[in-house]
Parts: structure tokens; C-alpha cells; sequence
């Protein structure tokens, strides 16, 4: 089959970085081809270079076979080029149709014509199964709805070639099952598709050929039935990389150090979004909530680490009620917190590194005394933590804003696990994180457990889940609907309580 | 309290609010697209002063207003310049433009006129204070006859800016653009819309309608400039845009009302209000107050009002 991209030797220098690296690329037409690499390894760079948003240094493109130089967006969308970004490009006001037709606006006279925008809008979404109502807001729609608004923006610009920047990492297990059809879908109908993901899962169910690029260097080329997830893992990471969590069974004392009872909490818009849960998390054990985003995880959390107001109900942490208890007395406790939203909870993204690695602790000897900050020993605990959890920075003094999100993370995890931890209290701790801090963020909360934390782990992704969790509990509707020992659990039970399915009596699991 | 009264008061409203709109116009323009103009109080002083100067220099009225929108738009070059191509904070520099403005008009009253307060009134023959000659059968209408006979050129024109505002705004693909370089520049860009080309058009239609507004200020009212006379006028303009959630058309019935609370203020004494006249100056403000706290729905402005663009951001 004829190649439709090609990209050859492409360099891209940043000041101070090379994130692109003589790096050849192409693409074949009908093919779902996945761009492989950790977080900062140039997959975005090398797209957005395709897309016109910024000029490689050297190197040369060829849109099918022919050298095309791509000054920007627009070159690109006439060449039939169109990219789903990471983080959606769409004006949250506005239709759906508005959206889409946006810089293409079908006119009559001066004005444009909605009747012909909404009409073409349906006329697309039918002929490639993205079902979307054109007269529909944007706010008003889900995360997975919004992401078929955006392919569908490409689409009606004539696009043959598709990127999709990461487009599974806001979506739940079966928005990104709905997703793999579509693109089943769009490459029947003749499309081509590059895929940047650093989801090996996906990659191996979903992709054809497979790019894997490291640290700004073109690494491989393969096809996908000649790999296996273990081998990709090690192309992407350069190292042997452990996919399964290492994790001994053990016995467990029984000491309950995290209990709530009977937990009701609202959300911002006075809602019961957590109605009645209790749960005990006990001595060196990690128990994990599952569930799909939105069913009173979030509230739960910051209920009970005090940054929400609880309506009724009781948090115990070492038999201590500490449902009044502010944030800062809760952290007393020896309670550690990995929020879910690491950027807007977790740093404070304009300070730098080393103020941040402080944060819950910095009222404290050495770091404060009497008024003032000790600063010498701010940037001595920072640099420490830097290299213990192998934080990739240039020092302790940048910004916690210039770091990449893994990288970020560690830097969470770090000033976290410094404190002398009884909870810990980990949402989503590895969103977004490629498999090598992945496996290291594991490693740490295994660690923690196995030196007698209580952990209680909130997460999505079924695979952590069933990789760390000693028992588990499913929450749905802001109850827990269910709840099993992790030897007893699979996929497919948890899937079904995830959605709301009932089991009567899971084998040995106690029925709530 | 009779029917004349009646008359003359809403006649009085409409012309007390007519600045308002064009400034309102202008002020929604521009942060429709994403740029914050404080400027407005400044480019309306402007306006006033130069569209009397140009008055009083080539003898005609509506060469003054013309030359108000020009002056209006230069002005505002130097916040599209600052906020756009230096990406420096709005406010900061409306609030200089604001200073300077003050200044400027000043320095060339005294030097044209050689005196300072204010310049002499204009001939009768170069004054727009009165309803046009070619609207004049307007005035034959009974009741509302007496009405018209009270207004000026620039009533009509506001109403008719308004409808254009509205129609280019929410019906056109510029308008589209616009809304969605204010709302999120970075999705504009990546559709190949020009952000800063979109950004400088919008401050440049929101400076002439401000340098307008100045005009009606001056001309449009005592065919005379006095410096400062603007008093505040640009920032209840911005008030009335948010009361009127950044839409033309609500900006519009905030200006009216806000007029109409002026001219009430002006008149109090005829119609027998006994409330304070400072009670009723502050009206618009409170009224604002209220409308920023919700009480008539929320009012959100643009999402990236304010906020430079970054093209090469990450």
C-alpha cells in the first residue's frame, strides 16, 4: 500500500531541548498506526509539526509522495490533515455545529447559514457513526461525546489523514471501546489514522503498525501481531520494565485505622453525591474503590480529607473522629493525600520545585523557624527527594508548571511518602503516567502498604485496580455497591457492578 | 406631574444614555474577542475633544465626528498594540490610557484655545444637539412628535448601531470568529483563525465606537469640550455591557436604564422626587453590583477576556 505520510529525518530543536531527533515516520493509507513513547518523548512535537502548528528544524514532509512544506494549520487541513488534540479545542458555549463549521462557515448572503451547518453535521455523523445532536451546547455534553465533536471537526474539513493526541486518556473502559469502533469505522471508510497513546493495551488491540520513539529518537517501526506489551514496554522505556505489580500476600492485623460510617456528601451544586458509604481500611492493607468517573469518588475523598464540608456521617482515622477536623489537623494525623487533580490540588504549578516538595509540612521545623522560611534547608530536602524518587528536572529551582506530568507526580508521591504515613489516600494516582513511573508510583504505594499504611486507592483503570488492591469496593451512584476480595475479582465482575449491574452474592465477597 | 415632564424625561433618558450605547457597543467588541478595554472612559475624552477641535478648525460638524472615530481608533492601536503585541495587562494599560487621555485633551485645549475648563461653544450652525433636518417629519407624529423633536442625530444612529452590532456578532462568520477567539483563542488558531488580526479588528471597532460615543458626548450634547467631561461615562458603558451579558442588545436596555436613572436624577427637582440626588447616582452602580452577584441569572463574561495569547504556549 502507498504511503500518504512521510516524515524523514525530522529534527526540532526547542532552545535547550532537542524534542525531535532525525526521526522517519510514515503512514499507510487505511491503516491504524499507533506513535509509541513515554510522556516528553517527542510523540506530541512530531505530530504538531505534521499539523503546521510548529516548523520542523530540518527534515522534510511528503503528503502522498509529494514534498509539502506545512506552514501551518490551514496548509494542513487543505492537504486533508486533521488532529484531535489532548486537550479538546472546542468553544464550550457554543453548538456543536457551531463549533465544527467554525472558520468554514457555510454563508448565505452575510450571514451564515445554521439550517445548512446543522444538516451537513448530521449528514457526516451518520456516514461515520459518531452520533452527536448539531443544536446541542458544548458544556452541556460528556467527555466522550465532546472528543466525537472534535474528530468530526476534521472530518468536515475533508480530513483523510486523522491524529488522535492521546485520545483515551479522559475516557472511561467503554468510551474508549465506543472510540475503537469508530475507528474501525473511519479506516473502513478509507481514512488513515496515527494514534499517539502511551497505552500499550491499546495499542496492541487496536493498531496495525506501531511507531515507538524515546526521549527524541526514532527507536522502531513494527507490526503490531510481531510485538507483544512486554517488548513494547522495553522499546518505549529502554529498559526491562515489570508490568505486574510485585506483591506478596501477607496476614493482616485487623487494626482498622481508616473507618467511615454512613458518609453523605454533597457537591457543588448541593446534590447528594455521596449517600451513606462506610468502609474500613485496615493496617498495611490497600483497598480500592473502582468505579467510573463521577459517582461520588471525588467528593468522598475530599471529604474525607477535609476539604469538603460533610454533611452527615463520621470519619475515624486510628479510632480519633476526625470528621471536623480541618486539613491541616487531618494531615497530623499521618494522613497522606495524592489528589486526583495533581495540577489544581496537588502543586502550586508557579512555585518552584522546591517550595512545592514542602507543601502540608512547610509550617514545620527545619523548614520554618520562628517567621521566617529556612530556605537552605528547603532546597536541601528538595534536592534529597529529587534524587530518592528520581524526579527528572533540571533543579530544584524551576517551576513546578515546566515539569512534565509525570514528572509532576513524583514530585507529589515524594512529599507525600516523606511524612511518617498511617493513610494513604491515592485518587488516579498514575493518570496520565507512562509505564516507567507507573511501575515506580506502584512499586511506592505496595512499599507503603507492606510497611503497615493503610491505603485507600481510587481509581478507573481496572487494571491498577486488580494490580494493587487487597480488596476492592465498587461505587456507583455514590454507594458502595459491592465489595470483594481481590483474589475474587476480575474484569468482568467489577465491570458489571461498575455500570450499575447488581451481583447477588459474589463468591466470597460479603453482600452490602 | 404632567405629560411634558413625561416627555422630557424619557427624551432626556434617550439622549443621556446614547453614549453609553456606543461605548457599551465597543466595550462588548472587544471583549467579545478577548481583550479588556478600561480605555473607553479615555477614547470617549479623546473623541470629544477632537471631534469639537475638528469642528472648530474646518467648519464642519460631521467632519468632527468623523475625525472623533479616527482619533478613537488610533488611540486604541496603543491598547491593541500594548495588549495584544506585548502581550502587557489590559487593565494596566487602559488605566494609563486613561491618564493620558486626560492629559492630552488638556495640553491641546490650552493650547488652541489658550484657556483652561473648557472651550467656547461652537456656532449654532456646526451644533448636532438637535433633531436632523431630514427627520423633521418625524416630529409631525402627534404625541410622540414632541419626542423626536428632542433628539439628536446620534439617538438614531445608536439604535441602528445596536441592530448592526447584534447582526455581525451572532449572525455573521466574523462574529463567530470573534466569540470564539474570546472564548478559546487557542481552538481559533488551531482552525486557522487569525487570533491577533481578530483581536486588533475588535479593539479597532470597539475605539471608533468609543471615540463616537466622545462625540456625542460633546457635540451630540453642549457643542462644547470641557475636560474630564466623560466623568465616569466609559466605566458605566463597561457596567452596562456586563449587565447586559456582553450582548448588544442587552447592553442596550442596561444604557436606557441607566439613562433613565440620570435623567431622573437631573430632573428630580421638577418632578418632586424628594430622594437624594446621590441616591439616584448611585443606581447604576448598585444595579451592577447586583448583576455581577447573580441576581439576574449569572452574568459570565467571555472565558479568555483579559488573558494575552500565547501563540507558541505549550
Amino acid at each position: 500500500m502507498s504511503n500518504v505520510v512521510e516524515m524523514k529525518n525530522i529534527t526540532k530543536i526547542f532552545p535547550g531541548v532537542i524534542a525531535n531527533d532525525d526521526i522517519d515516520f510514515n503512514l499507510k493509507k487505511g491503516e491504524i498506526h499507533v506513535l509509541l513513547g513515554e510522556n516528553g518523548a517527542g510523540k506530541t512535537t512530531l505530530m504538531n509539526i505534521l499539523y503546521g502548528l510548529y516548523r520542523p528544524t530540518s527534515g522534510s514532509i511528503f503528503i502522498n509522495g509529494e514534498k509539502t512544506i506545512i506552514k501551518d494549520p490551514n496548509t494542513a487541513i487543505e492537504k486533508g490533515i486533521g488532529m484531535v488534540h489532548q486537550h479538546f479545542m472546542l468553544v464550550q458555549t457554543f453548538t456543536v455545529a457551531e463549533n465544527i463549521v467554525l472558520g468554514r462557515e457555510p454563508q448565505k448572503g452575510l450571514s451564515i447559514d445554521m439550517e445548512v451547518a446543522n444538516a451537513k453535521v448530521r449528514e457526516i455523523s451518520e456516514k461515520f457513526g459518531l452520533k452527536v445532536n448539531p443544536e446541542a451546547k458544548v458544556m452541556d455534553l460528556s467527555v466522550g461525546i465532546q472528543q466525537r465533536v472534535e474528530i468530526l471537526k476534521a472530518l468536515y474539513r475533508g480530513a483523510e489523514i486523522l491524529i488522535l493526541d492521546e485520545p483515551t486518556a479522559v475516557l472511561t473502559p467503554q468510551e474508549i471501546e465506543e472510540l475503537g469502533v469508530i475507528m474501525k469505522n473511519l479506516v473502513a471508510e478509507g481514512k488513515s489514522i496515527i494514534l499517539i497513546t502511551h497505552k500499550l493495551k491499546e495499542v496492541m488491540s487496536i493498531s496495525d503498525r506501531v511507531t515507538v520513539i524515546r526521549r527524541g529518537k526514532f527507536i522502531d517501526t513494527i507490526s503490531t501481531q510481531d510485538t507483544d506489551t512486554d517488548h513494547l514496554a522495553e522499546l518505549m522505556v529502554g529498559r526491562k520494565v515489570n508490568l505486574t505489580v510485585d506483591k506478596q500476600t501477607k496476614e493482616f492485623t485487623g487494626n482498622k485505622v481508616l473507618e467511615i460510617k454512613d458518609l453523605h456528601v454533597l457537591d457543588n451544586r448541593f446534590l447528594e453525591a455521596v449517600k451513606g458509604i462506610s468502609f474500613n481500611v485496615n493496617e498495611g492493607e490497600i483497598f480500592a474503590l473502582a468505579g467510573v468517573d463521577g459517582n461520588g469518588q471525588s467528593q468522598l475523598i475530599e471529604a474525607i480529607t477535609g476539604l469538603r464540608k460533610i454533611k452527615s456521617g463520621m470519619v475515624f482515622i486510628n479510632g480519633e473522629d476526625v470528621t471536623k477536623y480541618s486539613s491541616r489537623k487531618i494531615i497530623e494525623q499521618g494522613v497522606g493525600h495524592i489528589p486526583e487533580d495533581r495540577q489544581k490540588r496537588g502543586l502550586v504549578l508557579d512555585h518552584d520545585l522546591a517550595e512545592n516538595m514542602i507543601l502540608g509540612y512547610h509550617y514545620k521545623e527545619p523548614f520554618t523557624k520562628k517567621l521566617m522560611m529556612n530556605y537552605s534547608e528547603i532546597h536541601k530536602h528538595a534536592k534529597r527527594l529529587i534524587k530518592e524518587f528520581d524526579v527528572r528536572t533540571p533543579s530544584e529551582n524551576v517551576t513546578a508548571h515546566s515539569l512534565s506530568g509525570g514528572n509532576q507526580q513524583k514530585a507529589i508521591v515524594a512529599r507525600e511518602f516523606h511524612k511518617d504515613l498511617k493513610v494513604l489516600i491515592a485518587a488516579q494516582p498514575t493518570r496520565g503516567l507512562d509505564v516507567g513511573s507507573i511501575e515506580f508510583v506502584h512499586k511506592k504505594i505496595v512499599e507503603a502498604r507492606n510497611n503497615g499504611t493503610a491505603v485507600l486507592l481510587v481509581s478507573l483503570e481496572l487494571d491498577e485496580v486488580l494490580a494493587l488492591a487487597d480488596r476492592i469496593g465498587v461505587i456507583y451512584d455514590g454507594r458502595i455497591v459491592g465489595s470483594l476480595d481481590a483474589k475474587d475479582a476480575d474484569e468482568k465482575k467489577l465491570g458489571i457492578m461498575m455500570a450499575g449491574g447488581t451481583i447477588n452474592k459474589v463468591e466470597g465477597g460479603e453482600d452490602i | 406631574m404632567n405629560f411634558t415632564i413625561i416627555i422630557a424625561l424619557i427624551a432626556s433618558a434617550f439622549r443621556l444614555a446614547t453614549p453609553l450605547i456606543f461605548a457599551s457597543l465597543g466595550g462588548t467588541f472587544s471583549e467579545r474577542s478577548g481583550v479588556v478595554n478600561i480605555a473607553l472612559e479615555g477614547i470617549m475624552l479623546m473623541g470629544a475633544f477632537f471631534s469639537v477641535l475638528i469642528t472648530y478648525l474646518y467648519g464642519s460638524a460631521w467632519l468632527g465626528v468623523g475625525g472623533a472615530i479616527l482619533v478613537g481608533i488610533v488611540t486604541s492601536l496603543l491598547l491593541a498594540f500594548m495588549a495584544i503585541h506585548l502581550l502587557a495587562n489590559q487593565v494596566v494599560v487602559g488605566v494609563a490610557i486613561n491618564v493620558l487621555a486626560a492629559s492630552i485633551t488638556a495640553y491641546f485645549l490650552e493650547m488652541v484655545w489658550k484657556r483652561s475648563g473648557q472651550t467656547t461653544s461652537l456656532p449654532k450652525e456646526l451644533s448636532l444637539t438637535g433633531n436632523p433636518q431630514s427627520l423633521a417629519f418625524l416630529e409631525k407624529i402627534p404625541i410622540l412628535g414632541d419626542l423626536f423633536s428632542r433628539f439628536t442625530p446620534f439617538v438614531y444612529l445608536a439604535f441602528v448601531a445596536v441592530g448592526v452590532s447584534y447582526y455581525v456578532l451572532f449572525k455573521t462568520p466574523f462574529g463567530l470568529r470573534v466569540r470564539a477567539v474570546g472564548e478559546h483563542p487557542r481552538a481559533a488558531d488551531t482552525l486557522g483563525i487569525n487570533v491577533y488580526k481578530t483581536r486588533y479588528i475588535c479593539v479597532m471597532i470597539s475605539g471608533a465606537l468609543a471615540g463616537l460615543a466622545g462625540a456625542t458626548l460633546s457635540l451630540g450634547t453642549i457643542s462644547l469640550f470641557r475636560e474630564g467631561m466623560s466623568v465616569g461615562k466609559g466605566f458605566i458603558a463597561l457596567a452596562a455591557m456586563i449587565f447586559g451579558k456582553w450582548h448588544p442588545v442587552g447592553a442596550m436596555f442596561a444604557c436606557l436604564f441607566f439613562g433613565f436613572t440620570e435623567a431622573l436624577q437631573i430632573q428630580a427637582q421638577t418632578i418632586g422626587i424628594k430622594l437624594a440626588p446621590e441616591f439616584l447616582q448611585m443606581l447604576p452602580y448598585v444595579a451592577t453590583i447586583f448583576a455581577l452577584a447573580g441576581v439576574v441569572g449569572k452574568a459570565t463574561g467571555p472565558a479568555s477576556s483579559g488573558i494575552p495569547y500565547e501563540k507558541g504556549e505549550k
